[in-house]
């Protein structure tokens, strides 16, 4: 799901870093009421946490390969905002150090990754849990649909930048200048890997590690400020 | 009981010391795919992707890898691992310190 250079037009990634700014800002305000110095490490283990599960490729049938990438455990645990916040910094470091989605499309990739994934996920959590008790069922039940969930709409948002680019952009002659998928392509190759393959093992991991941390650390689920609240 | 956080670094060392099961999946994510691959795909590199993916901006680790070790699994693995420390220790390192510059409490 990392968009590479070259695949969205200057315009679209210009567009996509004109909605991501705002968003972290104000991911920047809710951290700095929230956060106490002693919440930040842990955000940082759950960042590189996510970096390394996102190196686990997994093949998809037709002969590509997705990942998992752990930003919904972020949100369940501290918070959606502050998986924002780390799920950027991830993307930005696999951008400049590692050519792992572009740099011109780091404001498309963090609201796909950053922003949709992590709140659509933590939502679904929200609402499968809500009230339930953080040794139960419902809580890595309600995890791992929210992770299965999330993964799949921020591959679907991904599809869309993708799609909307050879009706867009193109040379007088019709030929596409950047992606050259149509939405007819994009969607269904996005949510193939992404429903079949990355979704699942998203699942998987998400609920796993929160059905772990409900048993024998529920302090964790205290850290995200809208668990203390209640809200 | 360990403390929380031992655990948490035990996971860590765990998962980097199994990386280099994501480099069995052969081939690229959907979209991903360099402009060689888009050659061979479409027969043509759209004008403007050419473009903008040929701007100058060069890795330390492109892919994930060491260049000129990419030859042999064992090469590819190496890199793989050089690059799973390197990501954890930037990520871990840049987070602590945009927690520092936001976070005053």
């Amino acid at each position: 799901m990392h968009i590479p250079d070259g695949y969205l037009s200057p315009a679209t990634c210009g567009t996509m870093y004109a909605i991501s700014l705002p968003l972290w800002v104000r991911a920047g305000i809710v951290i700095r009421k929230t956060f106490t110095r002693r919440t930040v490490p842990t955000l940082a283990l759950l960042s590189a946490f996510s970096f390394l599960i996102m190196m686990f490729n997994v093949p998809v049938p037709g002969g590509t390969t997705a990942h998992a990438v752990g930003g919904t455990l972020i949100a369940i645990l501290l918070g959606p905002w502050a998986a924002l916040i780390g799920e950027s910094l991830a993307l930005v470091v696999q951008a400049v150090f590692f050519g792992d989605g572009g740099i011109t499309a780091i404001g498309a990739n963090c609201f796909n990754m950053g922003f949709v994934l992590p709140f659509v996920g933590y939502f679904v959590y929200r609402a499968i849990s809500w009230r339930s008790g953080l040794d139960t069922r419902r809580r890595w039940i309600g995890a791992a649909i929210g992770a299965y969930i999330g993964i799949n709409v921020a591959a679907l948002m991904a599809a869309v930048e993708f799609g909307i680019q050879p009706y867009l952009f193109h040379t007088a002659t019709g030929v596409p200048l950047y992606c050259p998928y149509g939405l007819a392509q994009t969607i269904p190759a996005m949510l193939l890997a992404h429903s079949l393959i990355a979704g699942p093992v998203e699942a998987v991991i998400t609920g796993g590690v929160v059905a772990f941390l409900g048993k024998y650390h529920p302090e964790m689920f205290k850290l995200n400020p809208y668990e203390r609240s209640g809200k | 009981m360990m403390r929380y956080r031992k655990k948490v670094w035990i996971l860590v060392a765990i998962l980097i010391g199994l990386t280099p099961l994501g480099l069995l999946a052969s081939g690229t994510a959907w979209g991903e795919w360099g402009t060689d691959e888009i050659k061979g795909l479409l027969g043509y590199i759209p004008q403007g992707l050419a473009r903008l993916a040929g701007i100058n901006h060069t890795p330390v680790l492109p892919d994930y890898s060491l260049p000129g070790l990419n030859g042999t699994f064992a090469g590819q693995a190496i890199g793989y691992y050089i690059s799973a420390i390197v990501g954890v220790v930037v990520i871990i390192l840049l987070v602590l310190g945009v927690g520092r510059l936001i976070v005053r409490k």
